[in-house]
Order: C-alpha cells, then structure tokens, then sequence
C-alpha cells in the first residue's frame, strides 16, 4: 500500500479554477502569492478585481495538478487567516470569461478579412492603425485560443490576457446540490482546438 | 501624564489617547504580564508608555532571544508569548524565533517598530519590509497604518495566536502611528471573517475512528505536540488506559504522556533517534491513531513503507495537515481534547495480551542503551543522573543535536510541557533563551536547558539576562568539541571527514563567572554525580560544563531513505 503523497506533475494532472474571496488587504496578493511559489504549487492564471462588498476582493485563479495536490492547494488557501472563502470551480457550471486584447498586422487590403473573422468570434476592433489593428475579444478560454490561432497566420504584434475570471451559474445555486445532477465538467483539459474546422461557436 | 495605565477605558465620553497607549492598554487588555524584548529607535514610543505598565520587561541580549524567550514562556505556560524589537535589524532578527514557533505551533505575538508610514518603501534608515520577510514564517501579519486601527489588530493578533492550530502573529508598528492621537473606541471587534478554526469533530468520523480502534488487535497511539497544545493529555491517558492502547510519542509531544506513572503502556519516542519499540511497534500495528502530530520525516522515516498495515486515524484541527504527506483513512479535524472526550464513551476495553507480549518482548530485547565502560563522562550517563536527581520533575529546554536527543532518551518525562524543544525548524540556540522564558513562566520549578556546545554558544549572551532577572536556569553543557549530530553524519555518511565542525570552545565555565552566573566544569566520571548536585543545590544561574566523550554517537537511528523499522543500533544490541 503506498502512502506517498506525490506533489509532482504526472498524467492525472488536471486545471482547475479556484475562486478564493479575500479580505481586501494589502499583502493579500502576495501572501497568496507566495504561498503557491514556497510550496511548489502552478499557477497557470490569476485574477484579482474588487467584488460587490469593498471589504472584499476576488482572487480567480487557474491551477493545475493531480488531485492531492489540489486538496492541499485549497486547504492550504483557506488556512491563510485573510482568506474568507475558497471555492473550486471545476465541477460546478459556471461561466468563464477571458478578455483579449491582439495587435494583428493589418495591412489595408487584409482590413475586411480581419474584421469578417472578428464578427464571427463578436470580438470588436477598437484600434486601427495604418498597418495594424487591435482587436478585443472575450469569452470561455477555448474561444479565446481559437481566435489566436486565426490570427496567427497574420502576424500577431502584440497579446494581453487578462486571464480567467469565472462565476458560478444561477442555476446551480437555487438547485439543492450538486449532486442532484451529473456534473457538467468544464472541458478545460480538452486541447484548445487548433483550425477553424473545431472553432467552438460564441456563446450568447 | 501617564495615569491612565492598565484600565480599560471607560464608557461614557470619548476619549483620546497615542497609538503607543492604546498599545499598552491592548496588551493589558489581553492579560500580558511579561513581554520580551529590545528596544530601539523605531519602537521609542511604545517604550516610553511601557515604562509606566504594570508588565514586567525582560531585556534580552539579542532580539533572537526575545523570541525564544518568549516562545519557552509559551511552551512553559500555555500562553501567549509576548516579544518586541526595534524595525530594520531588530525585526529581521526575531525571524529565525518566528520560524522556529511557527514550526512547532508556539502562540507568540511579536510586535515591532517600523519607519513612519510616510519613510516605509523609501530605504529609510533601519528600514525592513518585515511584513514581506515574516509572511512565510508567521501565522498571520499586520501592518497597522493607521492608529485608530491598533487595539483591533492587537485584539486579533492575540486570538489568531492562540486558536486553531496555534502559531506566532508578528504586528508592525510604524513609529508615527505610535505617536498619533486618535479617539478610542469602547468596543473592539475583530474583523476576521476568513478565520473560523474547528472545534468540534464530525460525529460520524469519531464513531468510525472508535470502530476501527475497537476492532484493533495492534493499536498505536501516535502523540504529537498537538496534545500538549490543545491541553488533551488527561484525555489521552484516558484513551490509553480505557482503550489498553500503547502509546508512542513524537519529540514534541514527550510529557503529553506520563512514562513512568503509565509505565506500562508506554514506547517512549519514535522516529529516527526514537526507541526501536515503539518504532516496530507502529511498523506492526494494525491501528494508527494520531494525535496532533504531523507525520514528519523524522518520524516516519522512509514514507512508502510507514505503518504498512495500519489504517491511520488522524485527528487534528489543522486540515492541511490530513493527508499531506501521508494518506489517512479517518480523518478527524477539530480539537483534540473535545475530539478524545467524545470519542472516549465509544471505546471498549480489549486484553490484546499477544500484542502487549510482543511489546514486552521488544523493550525486554532492545531498551535505549549505550556502552557505559571506558574512562571519558558519557552524556547519556548526565542526563540520567539529571532525570534521577530532579525526579523527573524539572522542565528541561534543549539546543538542536545530539544533546537534544539524548535529552529525549533519556530522560523519564512524566509531565506536559515539561518538554521545551525546538522540533519542526530544529533551531541551534533554542535552549538558554527557551529555558529563560520558562523559567520567567514557572518561577516555582527547576528549570534545566541541556545544551551542547555549539547549540549554547550561539545565544550564550542570554546568561546576562538570566542573571539579571534573578533567573536560577541550569544549564547542563555536554560539551563534545564539536557540532556532535553534524560530527555524527560526517562519521557515518562521509568517511569521517570532520569538515568545520570541530569546535575551540571558550572555557565555559570561567565565561559563567565573567557573565555573574556560576560555572562547574566536570572532567571525569566520578565527578558527574556532585556535579549534577552542586548544579541543583546552588542557587541562581548555574552552569556545568561536563566534558563528555567526543566521538559518541546517537543510537538507535534510522538512516534517511530507509523504514522505521531498519535501525541502525550502532551495535549495542
């Protein structure tokens, strides 16, 4: 019988999204921070952003890891005394939302081309240079890789993430339990598909 | 202007008051009565209201002494220790006594000075982001920036200190914030919304964790430090003796359970320099019960083959502390003492002759033992004289090496927190300080720090401070002329080459006499007994040095990587 408790990287290892509320403090950040970096713990993305209550902040963070390792991640989140509450994200419905900002080479004749394949992802062009354009774009991680492959091919200049911020569906909460239904899994660990053939459609 | 002093502050009309006031008025609010420390430019103000505060102040030499002082003071009492320093230089040298009272869960309150909040990020002079450097080695810490914002931050350094797992708080007090005026409130809340430690055990786990112990025919009970913290040693005398379980406890938790009064089921410690009973004992026992302990390395050994056949109860109150090294099958989390007590009504008596004929069997063939022949003083052979003339009712602090562990063999602990250690960080330098915060915390017991060289001499500046507080500390010195526990390694692991760890020792006991202490200096065997006796007998602050054999080694030991149960019995057995 192995007790042994691995921390490493192995194939079982998944993402996960974390959404942990903590006191709006100074050194909150950096607490957490470095909490993950001396306990040799990934963070793939982190966000942080006030929340309804000014007394609080949001931390929403992507990880990965097998599933000890999570355990300890999340037990190890909640023993920090500013933290109120830790919640995994990754078996609950939720929406998920990253936001892209992209510098795309444009050259004049490509404008239309570009602006078409924005239109389909309802990203919106909010710069326009005489040989680039910036393009905003938001939605779940996957569509946000897609439309970054699509723009590949032109010449990306310059990309910003703001990283995943994520918030449990309505639906979820009013109904009793989790259990009560097979959990829809977020498809975080599907390979964001690389060609416009697999481009998951926008989502309302 | 300085009447106010100690009262709390009465209702009625609003009244202002400094930061450094409102400090002093938290801290007795609280119940403090010492604190430890060493003052500076930073931390000026608050030891100008101090000056006036019915707390007694014990001056260390070093602010690294404050701290431990402090911590053996909690150890030695149970409460909250209190220490304080200066910013820059003061607060960065508290940091190796926060570590080691975070490794071990020690409930301390460190405060410290810092630059006016209009100089911190500016490199002032004595400036250090001590709030960045302590993150990693405190519970929990605080930046007061403003003084209208101290007496809560007091309130809840105090309460996260003490609850839950326990641990040290480090609050950093700018020096304007100490000056500033501000209105004070009646009513101080803490704002701790996060912050919610178990207490209570989850009913069905308890009933499951009494099934399988009542099924057991090998059970164990795995002591840790968490007993002695959470105060459950009657509780699991109780277990013990109504369960009919041995018991086995870690370096932290010796004294949580009595060995001679509960002779009979007890294994003394376990893990690397632990008894070869009770190591064998957990390798074969069918029922693991931990209590407040952690499954360090030291104590488990090699991790893949610890307890093979156990299924392991685990009841602790810290829930990162489940299964983070080693996987358990009933996790308990909540207080120990409420945990055992409710756990107690469910536990039948079982004989478990076979089990206890194998223990018997174990102790008769393998008890701790060394070569007693030849001519030098051996140091297992002080410290049961110690044990013998104290009558195991000393509280005995210790430095980090082979001295400590010899401590932990040898000595017959009967009491909790007669044992005062550094276990988790294993900070050379603990003893003297510890002994002298204990000693402050216990004025009516005999205190003894068993010391090696290397362990004393580096807050050997500390006897100053003993013997200005009137503090009779004994010191036991086994001195080997070397840093023993590395020299051992060095022996073992290395071919015998002794690289920096001989040691040309100051004569020590002279040095006793220059610091105002008395000093004993014992050379041969014959002379151990008096020695030990004038030691005792003479009051104040004593120190006796005791030249023991150089080249002794720690047995039994499990070497790193291998089971708890292939021993190293360095051929005594």
């Amino acid at each position: 019988m192995s007790r042994v408790n691995t921390t490493g990287m192995d194939a079982k290892d998944r993402k996960h999204v974390l959404n942990v509320l903590v006191q709006n403090q100074p050194g909150v950040l950096a607490h957490i921070a470095g909490m993950f970096a001396s306990r040799g713990f990934n963070i793939d993305s982190l966000v942080v952003g006030r929340t309804e209550d000014p007394a609080l902040s949001r931390i929403v963070l992507v990880t990965s890891g097998d599933e000890p390792t999570l355990e300890q991640v999340r037990k190890q989140l909640g023993k920090i005394v500013t933290t109120v509450k830790v919640r995994d994200l990754t078996e609950q419905t939720c929406v998920h939302r990253d936001l892209l900002l992209i510098q795309v080479h444009c050259p004049p004749e490509r404008r239309g081309e570009i602006r078409q394949i924005t239109e389909v992802f309802r990203g919106s062009i909010v710069d326009v240079g005489s040989r680039s354009v910036i393009i905003q774009l938001t939605g779940s991680e996957e569509k946000v890789e897609a439309f970054i492959e699509l723009c590949r091919p032109y010449g990306i200049q310059q990309l910003a993430r703001t990283g995943l911020i994520a918030m449990p569906r309505a639906s979820q909460r009013n109904e009793t339990g989790r259990s009560q239904r097979p959990s829809r899994r977020r498809a975080a660990n599907v390979k964001p598909s690389g060609q416009t053939s697999a481009v998951p459609m926008p989502p309302s | 202007m300085t009447t106010r002093t100690g009262s709390p502050p009465s209702t009625s009309t609003p009244k202002t008051c400094i930061g450094a006031q409102a400090f002093v008025d938290a801290l007795l609010q609280e119940g403090v009565e010492v604190m430890f420390g060493y003052s500076g430019g930073a931390i000026l103000p608050f030891f100008d209201r101090l000056y006036d505060a019915p707390i007694r102040f014990v001056l260390s030499r070093h602010e690294q002494g404050a701290g431990h002082m402090a911590d053996g003071y909690a150890r030695a009492t149970g409460k909250v220790g209190v220490c304080v320093a200066t910013s820059g230089p003061g607060a960065t040298n508290l940091t190796t006594a926060l570590a080691t009272a975070y490794m071990d869960s020690i409930p301390v309150v460190a405060f410290t000075g810092q630059v006016p909040t209009s100089a911190i990020g500016n490199d002032a002079f004595q400036e250090a982001d001590i709030i960045g450097v302590t993150r990693p080695v405190t519970k929990h810490n605080a930046l007061v920036s403003r003084a209208s914002d101290l007496p809560r931050i007091v309130k809840e350094a105090f309460y996260v200190a003490r609850t839950g797992r326990p641990g040290p708080v480090l609050v950093d007090l700018p020096k304007d914030v100490q000056v500033a005026q501000f209105e004070v409130s009646d009513n101080v809340e803490m704002d701790l919304p996060g912050y919610r430690p178990r207490v209570y055990g989850h009913a069905r786990q308890i009933r499951l964790a009494a099934d399988h112990i009542n099924r057991a025919e090998r059970p164990v009970l795995y002591v840790g430090g968490g007993v002695v913290l959470a105060g459950a040693s009657d509780e699991v005398r109780q277990l013990a003796r109504k369960g009919n379980i041995p018991v086995t406890t870690t370096l932290l938790g010796l004294g949580a359970f009595d060995e001679v009064g509960d002779a009979d089921l007890a294994l003394h410690m376990l893990g690397m320099h632990g008894s070869v009973y009770a190591n064998y004992a957990v390798q074969n026992c069918d029922v693991l019960i931990a209590v407040g302990a952690r499954f360090d390395d030291r104590v488990t050994g090699r991790i893949e083959t610890f307890a093979p056949h156990a299924t392991i109860i685990h009841i602790d109150v810290d829930p990162a502390s489940i299964s983070k090294s080693v996987d358990v099958d009933v996790p308990v989390v909540g207080d120990a003492k409420k945990i055992i007590s409710e756990l107690l009504g469910e536990i039948e008596r079982r004989e478990r002759s076979e089990w206890f004929a194998q223990i018997d069997a174990w102790r008769k063939q393998y008890p701790f033992s060394y070569d007693s022949k030849g001519t030098n003083i051996k140091p297992q052979y002080v410290i049961e004289e110690v044990c013998r003339q104290t009558e195991s009712q000393a509280i005995i602090a210790t430095g980090v090496g082979q001295h400590q562990m010899w401590a932990a063999q040898y000595y017959r602990w009967r009491f909790p927190r007669q044992m005062i250690t550094s276990g988790g960080l294993g900070t050379m330098g603990f003893g003297l300080p510890a002994a002298i915060g204990a000693q402050v915390g216990q004025p009516g017991r005999t205190v003894v720090d068993i010391d090696g060289d290397g362990s004393f001499t580096m807050t050997l500046p500390e006897l100053a401070t003993a013997v200005e507080q009137n503090l009779p500390v004994k010191v036991v010195l086994l001195n080997n002329s070397f840093q023993g526990m590395v020299r051992q390694w060095q022996e073992l692991f290395f071919n015998k080459r002794y690289s920096a760890t001989r040691m040309q020792n100051p004569d020590f006991a002279r040095l006793a006499d220059a610091f105002g202490a008395k000093g004993l200096r014992i050379t041969e065997k014959a002379d151990v007994r008096d020695g030990v006796r004038e030691l005792l007998e003479t009051e104040g602050c004593v120190v006796a040095d005791f030249h023991v054999e150089p080249e002794e080694n720690v047995y039994p030991m499990v070497n790193v990587g291998k089971s708890l149960d292939e021993m190293d019995l360095g051929g005594l057995a």
